[in-house]
């Protein structure tokens, strides 16, 4: 099977968020960037779980500066054969999308997998507009993967449960947590991955629709107010009263 | 031209969802000077729940095939019909189905799209809207440039209420599913709200010991009528079902209670939670810093403290 995985850079959980310029850009300064964990745990893995199955090859794409090589080169090493980078700063999800769908229209892909989302924008918009560009299905949230032949069986994560669903055909799909079990790159893949391919294309020019103008920080909480144990009377009353939630 | 609004109908019934995102879509309509229109597909037990809920006029696509959720399918319709209407603003909910079918129609309309809002746009000076970035650290404003604009909104961001006209239903019974997609089954737990929805949630971790022990976490959410959440690690050794687990793997909420017990707040854990409005933390360990998030925290043994909480909750019911 020919799989593309798209891969994307997010600053790490726990890196420290501030703004520049006006508050108007993110502050890179400092910040340790990772690949998507949605990316590399689950979409990565399976499609190599699928190529080591079945057979065929995969291609991991990025779109992004060169300083996203670090991340590249990781997905190379945990076993992706080959991988493409668009040579753009992605300003918004569809121009990012056209950009990777313009690319998988170039080769003969059988799936397309994406992270369920960027876990700096939240965005989850980007696997949808693939799928448009493409004219194919969009499975998301995509907690199970397997082959029957040439049939897929997807389950996908809904709210309060799952629903499983069978697809010929090529698709693209978004990746949940249980897709796959993390691996991490062995000293022989990292090797390997200095000499795999990694092309850069560089892309037309495209305009953003959506972009964001300014940055706030949440309002800083005015502190925990400590009860007594045995005086839940009191948090019921605070709940109703002051809260107003209750 | 409208506010255009895709409803979801599980199983064919209307949630709550549907009145939040009728009456954000209809707010959005007011502000513009236009109709509010709704599209509805597939089979529906009734309208009364919706009806009032904002709207002018509901398109139902009424074929059972539309039942089975095929994101390409259901992009088509709401693109023909925002076409037909001319939606200058489509909004989804931020649902697994939602979002599949936003980027869709994003590409279909040429429009920018801002996914996961929580707030009313502003229009003056270009289509401003807002979002939760980074995990809940931080809120980005956007900016959509393109005439046609496509957001999908965050639950329990505004708080419904009912107008006073009543929805014109357009019924079109002729417009079918060609998909080739097949669904074989669709579980989901039914009688209680599902997590993102929910304005109560409690929520449980490893302090909990086992998964024997969560009768009194059920008592509590029961007493309350929330929903319950937990944190990651009970759901990977399978203490609790997955669609429980809350966080930056898990689901985002942002209710208006979030009661915690025996979760130690880690940042991830928080990244799912910390839009919550009010936040109640039980834990035994002083220093836990799910303490720092917290609006109420109870530094005690959860065993001790949830039943007590439980008991409260009935001795107030029973006063009010
Ligand atoms: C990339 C990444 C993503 C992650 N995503 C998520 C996510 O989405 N959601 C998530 O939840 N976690 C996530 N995690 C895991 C997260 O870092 C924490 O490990 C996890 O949230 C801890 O769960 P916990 O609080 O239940 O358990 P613990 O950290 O073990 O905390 C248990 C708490 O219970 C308290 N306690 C124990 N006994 C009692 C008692 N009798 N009474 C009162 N209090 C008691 C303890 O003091 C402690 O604070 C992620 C981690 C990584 C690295
Ligand atoms: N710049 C990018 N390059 C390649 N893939 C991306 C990029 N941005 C997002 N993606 C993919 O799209 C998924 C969803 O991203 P988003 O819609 O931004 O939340 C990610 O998990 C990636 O798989």
């Amino acid at each position: 099977m020919n799989l593309l995985v798209c891969i994307s850079k997010t600053p790490e959980t726990t890196a420290k968020i501030g703004f520049t310029d006006g508050d108007s850009k993110f502050n890179e300064e400092g910040v340790q960037f990772i690949m998507n964990p949605y990316d590399e745990w689950y979409a990565l893995v399976r499609a190599i779980e699928l190529k080591e199955s079945v057979g065929g090859k995969v291609v991991a794409i990025n779109v992004g500066p060169a300083s996203n090589d670090v991340v590249i080169r990781k997905a190379l090493a945990i076993g992706a054969d080959e991988a493409v980078r668009i040579n753009a700063e992605p300003q918004s999800a569809m121009t990012t999308a056209k950009y990777i769908a313009d690319y998988a229209k170039s080769g003969d892909f059988d799936i397309v997998f994406l992270g369920k989302e960027t876990i700096d924008y939240n965005g989850s918009e980007v696997g949808s507009m693939v799928a448009e560009y493409l004219d194919l299905p969009f499975f998301s949230y995509v907690s199970k993967l397997e082959m029957d032949g040439s049939k897929a069986i997807v389950t996908r994560d809904v709210e309060g449960g799952q629903e499983t669903a069978e697809y010929t055909g090529a698709f693209v799909l978004s990746a949940a947590k249980g897709l796959a079990e993390q691996r991490i790159p062995n000293m022989r893949g990292i090797m390997m991955a200095k000499r795999k391919p990694l092309n850069v294309i560089e892309p037309s020019a495209t305009e953003d629709l959506s972009v964001v103008v300014k940055y706030e920080l949440p309002e800083a909480k005015s502190g925990v107010k400590m009860l007594d144990a045995d005086d839940m009377d009191e948090l019921v009353r605070l709940l109703h009263e002051e809260a107003k939630v209750i | 031209m409208s506010v255009l609004v895709y409803i979801e109908n599980p199983k064919g019934n209307f949630k709550k969802a549907a009145n939040e995102l009728i009456f954000f879509g209809r707010s959005v309509a007011d502000k513009m000077n236009v109709e509010c229109h709704a599209v509805v597909l597939g089979s529906v037990s009734s309208f009364d729940a919706i009806q009032n809920a904002g709207a002018h006029k509901i398109h139902h696509f009424s074929d059972n095939s539309f039942d089975a959720f095929d994101s390409q399918q259901v992009a088509k319709i709401v693109d023909t019909a925002a076409n037909a209407v001319g939606a200058k603003v489509i909004v989804v909910g931020h649902t697994a189905n939602g979002k599949s079918i936003l980027g869709r129609v994003a590409v279909r309309q040429n429009a920018g799209s801002v996914s996961g809002v929580n707030t009313m746009p502003t229009l003056d000076g270009g289509f401003k809207i807002k979002k939760g970035v980074f995990s809940g650290k931080a809120t980005a404003e956007f900016e959509i440039k393109s005439d046609v604009k496509v957001l999908s909104l965050m639950g329990n961001s505004f708080q419904a209420s009912d107008f006073d006209n009543t929805a014109e239903i357009v019924t079109d019974s002729s417009t079918n599913s060609d998909s080739s997609v097949t669904i074989t089954d669709l579980s989901t737990v039914e009688g209680t709200v599902p997590l993102p929805e929910a304005e109560l949630v409690v929520s449980a971790g490893r302090g909990m010991k086992g998964p024997e022990n969560w009768g009194i976490i059920d008592e509590l959410a029961n007493e309350l009528g929330a929903t319950t959440a937990c944190s990651r690690p009970v759901a990977d050794i399978g203490w609790r079902p997955h669609h429980e687990h809350v966080g930056q793997t898990g689901v985002a909420i942002r209710p208006n209670l979030y009661i915690a017990a025996g979760i130690s707040g880690a940042i991830q854990h928080l990244a799912g939670v910390n839009q919550s409005k009010t936040i109640v933390v039980i834990n035994k360990d002083p220093e836990a810093p799910f303490f720092k998030a917290a609006d109420y925290g109870i530094c005690a043994d959860l065993f001790d403290v949830v039943p007590k909480i439980t008991e409260a909750l009935k001795k107030y019911k029973a006063n009010n």
